[in-house]
């Protein structure tokens, strides 16, 4: 069996993230990067199925600069046989990403593609789906259960009213919520070990996937502000402010 | 002229208040709105879309495979109907976040997520970094644009409305390979979170499962429905359909108040749009107090019983 895993490269979720002052896009300068949360998440879950005792290669993807490479390597030291990157300098947008990784998932012969739900960036929450969908295969979406047996997943997902649990056969797409697992830690003699590890890079343009139709970004704007910062000093201050406002 | 389709969200009896949300953004883009109600069988839900203020026609797409609502299931017919329409639209819950990417890879189109507000009809704005940029974007207008609507930012359409219903039938062959299990909902008398004028919320601070029923007194004090940071939900004092925040639920109340919640910025983009946030926390420190209107430093465990006994008196 063949586990894909993508992980994206995104601004750290504990930066405070700014807007240029010229609407371009966010500042990036010295700004942390880390592997998107919910695709360690899925690494982490890819994992451990393998430990379970499946006979199992889990591949980590990634698409974009040379420099993801490193979040390629400690996806390696994790413990992932093997990485992809695809090299492209552009930001892409999910519909060209989930062809992309339909591409891989026939070159690779994929049986199972775990992706985090939403990359904590564009907060778009669509590649799994679209991907499942290019594929002609299921999506089990915010999951934080999964059981495999034989050829089939058992999946519960993470909805509105609570938890929905459903069954796909595989290949499918499963896409991580936060509680599905917490992904290990990486320990030194795991980075060192993971050099050894293969990482094949390809180029973008080499892989001969179509050009997808995209959003055009025209402004970046900081959210309005809220002000807040009053505080009062006991309950009955407390009631009167909330009267004040009027909803009490 | 525009014409729109409003995926509807429904249990099987009963329409979810998103979709008149999502139908108000329709009326913001213009333009000629339907419904569309997945069901087996439609007419409950469908009697209570044509109601809707605004709404043309009601579509009802009845077919037994369409019992559960699956994504796998609904999108490929979803992507006949859109063949009429210049825009589709659902609402930004777990139902349209799960439903409308896959409808929108059938159709070769790059979807537009969590619209808060409609600048033209291909023009829109969302947020992006946990809410810490409002971008825009325009999305090209063939063969049609799909979006989610941003439920919080978007009142509830009115009703009054007198739409024709319709049957409708597409030719779209459903898959097999994903198959409903089970609903594990969690059943409250409590107000909806998602549409609650006011929310009580609980975070780690408040300890235990146990302890959280200071919060649940509370929240009946002031009729307001419970909500929970992820620290909550993640150490088990709540179930995971109380989450409010970046990837739990984004809410708009006329008044939130967050009890032991330090206010990490995941939490608070799902409460920006709150009318009045109040916030009870020991540490005066805590980033919560920043965006708080009105703060209150102390002890929970002291300040909430004395708050139910204040507001006993009112
Ligand atoms: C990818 C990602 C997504 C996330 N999505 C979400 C999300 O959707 N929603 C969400 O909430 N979080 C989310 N988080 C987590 C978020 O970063 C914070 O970890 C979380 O919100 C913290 O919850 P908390 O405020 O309850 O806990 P803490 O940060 O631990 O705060 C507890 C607070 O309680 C106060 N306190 C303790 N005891 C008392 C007392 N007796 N009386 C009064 N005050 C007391 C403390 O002073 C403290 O401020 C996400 C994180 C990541 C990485």
């Amino acid at each position: 069996m063949k586990i894909l895993v993508g992980i994206k490269r995104v601004i750290d979720f504990s930066v405070r993230v700014q807007v240029k002052k010229d609407g371009s896009g966010v500042n990036t300068d010295g700004v942390k990067l880390s592997i998107n949360p919910f695709d360690e998440i899925a690494l982490e879950e890819a994992l451990r199925i393998r430990e379970k005792g499946m006979q199992a290669e889990v591949v980590a993807v990634s698409i974009g600069p040379a420099e993801v490479q490193q979040q390629l390597r400690t996806a390696l030291a994790m413990g992932v046989d093997r990485a992809v990157l695809v090299e492209t300098g552009e930001v892409l947008q999910p519909l060209m990403v989930a062809r992309i990784f339909h591409e891989l998932t026939k070159r690779e012969n994929a049986d199972l593609v775990i992706l985090g739900k939403q990359a904590i960036d564009d907060d778009c929450n669509q590649t799994g789906q679209m991907l499942a969908a290019l594929w002609d295969r299921p999506q089990a979406t915010f999951a934080s259960k999964v059981e495999l047996k034989d050829k089939t997943l058992t999946v519960t997902r993470e909805v509105d009213a609570g938890l929905e649990t459903i069954s796909v056969d595989l290949p499918a797409v499963v896409t991580t919520d936060l509680r599905l697992n917490t992904p290990r830690f990486v320990k030194m003699p795991d980075i060192m070990k993971a050099r050894s590890k293969p990482l094949q890079t390809l180029k973008l343009d080499d892989l001969g996937v179509a050009k997808a139709p995209e959003l055009e970004i025209t402004n970046y704007a900081p959210p309005p502000q809220r002000v807040g910062g009053k505080k009062v000093a006991d309950v009955p201050a407390l009631i009167s402010a909330l009267k004040e406002r009027g909803v009490l | 002229m525009n014409k729109i389709l409003v995926v509807a969200e429904h249990d099987g009896k009963t329409l979810n208040a998103s979709t008149a949300r999502a139908v108000n953004c329709a009326l913001a883009i213009g333009g000629e709105i339907d419904v569309a109600v997945f069901a087996v069988n439609a007419s409950a839900v469908s009697t209570a879309a044509g109601k809707l203020k605004g709404v043309k026609r009601v579509l009802k797409v009845e077919r037994a495979e369409n019992a559960h609502q699956l994504a796998a299931v609904l999108a490929p017919q979803i992507a006949k109907l859109a063949k009429d329409y210049t825009h589709v639209l659902a609402p930004s819950t777990t139902f349209g976040k799960d439903l409308l990417p896959r409808a929108a890879a059938l159709l070769g189109v790059q979807q537009v997520s969590d619209v808060m507000n409609v600048i033209d009809a291909t023009t829109f704005e969302r947020p992006m970094y946990a809410g810490n940029a409002i971008v825009t974007v325009k999305a090209p207008a063939a063969p049609c644009i799909l979006a989610t609507v941003r439920t919080a930012s978007w009142q509830e359409c009115g009703t009054g409305g007198t739409a024709e219903i319709v049957s409708v039938t597409t030719d779209a062959a459903v898959p097999a390979h994903t198959r409903f299990v089970g609903l594990k909902a969690e059943k409250s008398d409590r107000p909806d979170l998602q549409s609650a004028p006011r929310v009580v919320s609980g975070g780690r601070g408040v300890g235990s499962k146990e302890n959280f029923a200071v919060i649940y007194k509370l929240a009946d004090k002031l009729h307001a429905a419970v909500g929970a940071s992820r620290a909550a939900v993640d150490a088990g004092f709540v179930s995971n359909d109380l989450q409010v925040g970046q990837t739990g639920k984004i809410i708009a109340p006329e008044l939130y108040v967050a009890v032991g919640i330090s206010g990490a910025i995941q939490h608070l983009t799902g409460i920006k749009d709150a009318r009045t946030i109040v916030a009870i926390n020991k540490d005066p420190d805590a980033p919560i107090f920043q965006v708080a209107d009105i703060g209150l430093v102390g002890d929970l465990f002291q300040i909430l019983p004395e708050l139910e006994k204040e507001l006993d008196e009112l």
